[in-house]
Parts: C-alpha cells; structure tokens; sequence
C-alpha cells in the first residue's frame, strides 16, 4: 500500500511540475491515437453501418471475422506494421519506421475493427426499427447508411470511444513500430514500460494514473460535447 | 444542416492539435542508433548523448533492444548503427557483410545477484562457472533473460563452462523470463531468485527487494561493448557518413572521457577502453 501512496503523491507533483518531458509524450500520445481513431472512424463507421444494412453473401463470415479482430493481439499487429514499414519491407521507401506515422498506422488496425463491429451492432438494431419507414421512402443503400449513421450518432460516439480507449492504452504495437526513442517516438505507455524495467515502480504507476486521468478527460470531454448537442438540437 | 456544426467542429480540433507541431517540428539530422536495454536502462545515453548533439548537431535516435533483436534491426537496415555487447555474434555480423567494422567502446563487468539468504553459498565462492554449479546443485531459483540479448548469451556461455545445461531444468529451478534487463530483476527480485546481471543496470536499478550483489570480479564475467556501423554496401540507404561522425566522436578522448565521468552514486557504470 506504501507503494501506491507513493505512486499517488508522485503523479500529483508531476502534473503540478507539468515539465518539457511529460508534456511531450502526453501530448505525442494523444496527438498519435487521436489521429488514429480519427482515421479509423473514418473507414470504421461507414465499413461498419454497410456491413450492418446491406445483404450479400457471406455476410455472416465478416461479421464473424470483424468481431474477432477487437480481439486482435497488439503485438501482433505491431509485428505486421514493422515488416510492411521496415527498410526491407514493401513499405520502406517511405522511411515510416521508428516514426509516429507508424505508431498511427498500427493503432489504426487494432482500433478500427473495433469500431467497425460495434457500428454494424448499432447501425443494424436501428435498422430494425426504421427499416419500414426507410423502405416507404425508396431510400437507397447509400442514403440508409448516411441516415442511420446519423441517427446512431450519439450510441456511435461510445464505439468511437472504446477505440480510442483501446488507442491510448496499448503499448505492444507502438513500441515494436515506435521504437520508444525518446522526444521522437516516447509516449505514455512506452514510458511506463521503461520505468517499470528500470525498477521504478511509483514512477511508473503515477505515469499510469495520469494515463488515466487523460482517458478520463476524454470521455469526460466527449460527454460534455454530446449532451450540449442533444439540447440544443435534440 | 446547422445541428452538425459543434461535431464538426470536434472534429476539427482532433485534427488540428494532430496535425499542428509535426508541421512545426524542425529536422535536424540524425542517425539511429539500436542498443541494449542495459545501456538503455543505465541512464548514460541521457549522459552522453546530448554532448555529441551539441559538437555535431547530428541528433542520436536511441532504440533499446537486446542484442539479438539488434543485431536482425541492422540486418533488416531500419538502423544506421549499433552498440551492444556480444562480441563473437558482432564479429560474425561483419563477417557476413552486415557491419562494416567493429570496434571496442567501453566495458564494465556482469554479476551474479540473488537473494541475501544465499541458499547455494554463491557469496562464499569466487569462479561464476562454480558458482552457478552451486546454484544447480542446490537447484535454487535462478531466473535467465532467455531472451538471445548479450546477457542471455553470456550466461549460456558461463553454463557451457560450468558443463551443466540447464534447459532441461526450465520450468523448474531454471526459469526464463523472456524479458530485458530490468524486466528480469523486477521478477527475479518478486520471486527471490538468482541472476546475472550488468553493473550498469544493477547500479541504476531501485527495486531491488531481497537480492544483493554475491559474485563479481571474475575475469569471466568481462561485458565488453562494441560498435558496429550497418554496412552501406549491404543498406545503401544507411547514413554512414554521420555515423562516422558519431564513432569518430565516441572513441576521441572527449567521447571516451565523458564514458568514464557517468556515476551513479559514485560508483562508474562503464570504463572506457584505451
């Protein structure tokens, strides 16, 4: 318990030190999942709401294979991220590796199946009730998607939000990609990791528990953003 | 429609605080450096590489791995340089074309760390390859990297000498962590266990709960570290001429001083070489 109070009070005289080096891997962490799970909303609403209203074959394999990959390892796809992006890889030209590009590029794989799924869920439950009422108005494919979307913007916001949960919090594939070089590629869960193998545990908690508090803040800002936009516009 | 404005509007902050300082960011040039989680860990890269910065405003991109994983970086060419510490695997890195050369940089010695009750007596012994047959005989905890890094190389061969192989023991009193340095005494000090260590990493590590350093100062447990640049005959992207730069600097008597000035708690963490 001693370890925990000590965690505690050292997160609280970081964030009141609030020095170069924290506020820069704070901020490269959310600069790199934000951009991610922007991407990743990007193909995984729009991916996720056809998969939900569309009929065609072998539809349930997708689904199926779509709710796998939330489980995808991030080591592993931080694995596949290195050899595409690595010199010798297809990729390489690019010169992508040990850059933040690359930790975007693998966050974006694991989160983007995430929103993906939960997207069909939603998309396909409204479906359900508007299907009647969409059908006397000869929508087509494209306009139901659109609808839909917007309809289950506020239910969509929590699929987005467990991706970026998911973004924030992973550290196999941003350190295989990233490389955890510091002031270029060190973010917050990397930095626990280092701290943790240099035998600095409260240092490292505290750094957790400040991970926390920006996940926190996140949902919490979230929140504040929708509820604002359900009363002023319903 | 008006009702999407403040979304919209979420959205594009995300990209804008996304977007902004990697527009701003200047480039200097840099070369990237692949090393171990001992030196990694030691703190000295913090010590030393803002120096070389500073002379040559070249800046050092430092990716801790072990030794093994270093070693397929520079053969895969995703880095322009490598300091580690596993001399014959070095060697035969340049050998088949992959380094251009190979030189001595600096040195410190392993140990032998376990729990302060000692069950095998390793503290009353002065040979590393006795001492670990010690340990086997006793069959008490020994924790391994298992992880191919340098360390993990130099215990295999300490094994070898003693004429014991303890994979068929794995699992039992012979345990693999599969992890970096620290990572390893982190669990050998959770579960009371034997292990060898680098000084460097030892010196720089808090959370050492029961374990106390029992065996050093055997010339077998010399930890020499050598520098290797990626050859550019094999990676013709590599920056090889920044990376003469950089080992020119660090084996000049200002590079070599600096090695020898990093202390923690007075003690040196590595020796420069003559």
């Amino acid at each position: 318990m001693q370890d925990l109070s000590v965690a505690l009070s050292t997160a609280v005289a970081l964030i009141f030190d609030w020095d170069s080096d924290l506020r820069e891997i704070v901020t490269l962490s959310l600069q790199v999942s934000l951009t991610a799970v922007f991407i990743a909303a990007l193909i995984g609403l729009p991916v996720g709401a056809a998969v939900g209203l569309l009929h065609f074959r072998g539809r349930r394999l997708v689904i199926a294979a779509m709710n796998a990959l939330m489980g995808l390892p991030p080591v592993v796809v931080g694995l596949l991220v290195y050899l595409l992006v690595s010199n010798s890889g297809p990729l390489g030209e690019l010169q992508l590796l040990f850059s933040p590009a690359a930790m975007v590029i693998a966050q974006c794989v694991l989160v983007t199946p995430i929103i993906a799924a939960l997207t069909r869920q939603t998309v396909e439950d409204l479906n359900e009730e508007y299907a009647e009422y969409l059908r006397s108005l000869g929508a087509k494919p494209l306009q139901r998607v659109v609808t839909l979307l917007w309809d289950g913007r506020f239910s969509l916001l929590t699929a987005v939000l467990a991706g970026f949960g998911r973004a924030i919090a992973e550290v196999g594939a941003v350190i295989i990609v990233g490389g955890n070089i510091n002031h270029v590629t060190r973010v917050m869960t990397t930095s626990i990791t280092l701290e943790t193998s240099k035998g600095n545990l409260s240092l490292a908690l505290a750094l957790g528990l400040i991970l926390i508090c920006l996940s926190l803040l996140a949902n919490l800002a979230v929140i504040g953003v929708r509820d604002v936009a359900q009363r002023r516009y319903g | 429609m008006k009702n999407n404005k403040l979304i919209r509007l979420a959205g594009y902050m995300i990209l804008a605080l996304s977007l902004a300082p990697s527009a701003g960011a200047e480039q200097r040039p840099y070369i990237t450096l692949a090393s171990t989680t001992s030196t990694e860990n030691s703190g000295l890269f913090e010590h030393l590489l803002p120096a070389f910065s500073t002379d040559h405003g070249i800046d050092v991109r430092v990716v801790a791995v072990g030794t093994g994983a270093a070693l397929e970086l520079g053969r895969r060419c995703d880095v322009d340089v490598l300091l580690v510490h596993a001399k014959a695997a070095e060697e035969q890195f340049v050998a088949e074309g992959y380094g251009s050369w190979r030189r001595d940089v600096m040195y410190n010695d392993f140990l032998i760390v376990g729990p302060r009750t000692d069950p095998a007596g390793v503290g009353r012994i002065g040979s590393a390859t006795a001492a670990l047959g010690a340990i086997a005989e006793h069959k008490a905890a020994f924790l391994s990297r298992g992880d191919d890094s340098g360390t993990h190389k130099k215990e295999q061969a300490l094994w070898r000498a003693a004429g014991i192989d303890p994979g068929h023991e794995s699992g039992t009193w012979y345990r693999e962590a599969g992890s970096g340095m620290g990572a390893t005494l982190n669990t050998a000090s959770a579960m009371a266990a034997y292990t060898l260590a680098d000084r460097g990493t030892w010196l720089s590590f808090t959370n050492r709960g029961p374990l106390t350093e029992l065996l050093a100062g055997d010339p077998a447990l010399f930890n020499q570290y050598g520098l290797v640049p990626v050859n550019p005959l094999h990676c013709p992207g590599v920056k090889h001429e920044l990376v003469s730069v950089f080992g020119d600097w660090l084996l000049s008597e200002r590079g070599q001083t600096l090695i020898g000035s990093y202390r923690l708690n007075g003690e040196p963490l590595f020796h420069p070489n003559p």
